[in-house]
């Protein structure tokens, strides 16, 4: 593969099938010709830069498609075992989801020290879940963007760049850092809860610097308020991102294969698979593991 | 790699799932799994309360079985005395019998022989008086002698 091809190969596999806004005047250059915008327009994007251009108003539909239809399949199986939910001996498929289930209450309660119905079913769906949009990534690189470009082109009359399709949610960091954020409202919301609006502006202000003098510690607060605030949103942001990383790295190391080795890559592919399965399971257990921890701090009394 | 609304998209995705796994996922295996835990330690210290039974029952009967044999052998013992003792008693109300007999035996021959002794004084006496009556051929009256006579017959 030719070294420009390649580069265009990897970007191509890198871009998210973007839906979004387009203002009025705006000047659209997708099929080597330029189209000025008469009004604004909600459009999938043709390229890299439109979909930069889009700026908020945009939705990766890959992205959404993948998470929320894993998702989907995953409460799915969820319900199907706990509607055969018994006391007695568990068969086949119940015994599995018991497995996750106890696993999944063990590092719940391990971790968390207050008392909480939202907890538990919340470890139990970031752990799978997020296990789910990982796995993703073992299914070769190709494999379904290429369906999906000759879906479009035969039946929709796209052209093959136009047909970006990004198939691991969790390499998107929209869906990590959506995820991580959601826990950073729960943990406000929660600590809201148990210490009232009060308690929790003193969870900002008068931490971690403190003093018995009113003066003093009337200084120190907007010391405290700016390390506590960087403290609160860097949970979120690193929760989100170590997560983003790590599968965004070990994408990129398939593309690569993918680009450098055509269709022998799963030869290359092959052993970075076996050693990503780790991975894969280890951020869905510490992305699981820190929400439980960081949610938990928000219960406890300092 | 744009940062945009997908962020909201999936935050609504996340608590949507979220909901559904609180309502309908884990309560129902959750109380399940608590009701089998319950269940298996019931089950649990029900075995155990029969194997104390169990044990219970065995050192009972153990202690019944004793028992009788004890018993069994008291009984036998007493009936062992009982026996002898009859046997005693027999032997005793034999010899007492035996005595008895003897005695009276011995009584009804005194008696018997107080009566022949008795006629035989009488025999003597009127042998006596029919010798001397005819010794003296009236001249001795036996209303006169009478007295006399008898008083020879007590002698005799």
């Amino acid at each position: 593969m030719a070294a420009n091809s390649a580069g265009e190969y990897i970007k191509h596999h890198l871009g998210n099938l973007t839906y979004g806004k387009l203002p009025e005047g705006y000047v659209r250059e997708c099929h080597g010709h330029a189209e000025t915008l008469t009004e604004t327009t909600w459009t999938f994007a043709c390229n890299g830069n439109e979909a930069k251009d889009m700026g908020f108003a945009a939705f990766h539909v890959d992205s959404l498609v993948w998470s929320g239809g894993l998702g989907i399949i995953m409460c799915l199986l969820f319900w199907l075992g706990a509607r055969k939910a018994t006391a007695g001996i568990p068969s086949g498929f119940l015994n599995f989801v018991e497995i996750i289930i106890e696993f999944i209450d063990t590092q719940v309660r391990d971790s968390f020290h207050g008392k909480s119905k939202l907890i538990a079913p919340l470890s139990l769906v970031i752990f799978c879940w997020v296990f789910l949009m990982n796995l993703m990534d073992l299914v070769p690189v190709d494999f379904i963007p290429k369906t999906f470009e000759w879906v479009m082109v035969s039946f929709f009359g796209w052209s093959a760049h136009e047909a970006y399709f990004k198939i691991v949610p969790t390499t998107d960091p929209n869906i990590t850092l959506g995820m991580s954020f959601s826990v950073m409202f729960l943990i406000i919301f929660l600590t809201i809860k148990t210490k009232g609006v009060g308690g929790f502006v003193g969870t900002l202000a008068l931490h971690p610097f403190e003093s018995g003098n009113p003066v003093v510690k009337a200084l120190l607060i907007p010391v405290n308020l700016l390390l506590e605030t960087i403290a609160l949103l860097a949970k979120p942001v690193s929760l989100g991102l170590r997560l983003f990383g790590n599968m965004y790295a070990g994408e990129f190391v398939f593309i690569l294969l993918a680009a450098m080795m055509g269709t022998w890559q799963f030869v290359g592919a092959w052993p970075w698979a076996v050693f990503h399965i780790l991975v894969i399971t280890l951020q869905a257990f510490i992305f699981m593991v820190l929400t439980i921890v960081y949610l938990s701090m928000a219960v406890e009394e300092h | 790699m744009n940062i945009n609304a997908t962020l909201i998209g999936q935050a609504i995705w996340f608590a949507l799932f979220v909901f559904f796994c609180m309502k309908f996922v884990w309560p129902p295996i959750s109380r399940a799994l608590e009701e089998r835990k319950q269940k298996i330690a019931e089950g649990l210290s029900a075995a155990d309360r029969a194997e104390r039974d169990l044990e219970l029952a065995q050192e009972k009967a153990t202690a019944n079985l004793k028992e009788a044999k004890e018993k069994a052998a008291e009984i036998i013992d007493q009936a062992n005395r009982r026996a002898n003792q009859i046997v005693e008693e027999a032997k005793d109300a034999a010899r007492t019998e035996g005595e008895r007999l003897v005695a009276k035996a011995h009584s009804e021959i005194d008696q018997e022989v107080n009566q022949a002794r008795e006629q035989l004084r009488k025999e003597v006496a009127a042998l006596a008086l029919s010798g001397a009556e005819k010794v003296l051929a009236g001249e001795v009256n036996q209303d006169a002698h009478k007295q006399m006579l008898e008083q020879l017959a007590a002698e005799l």
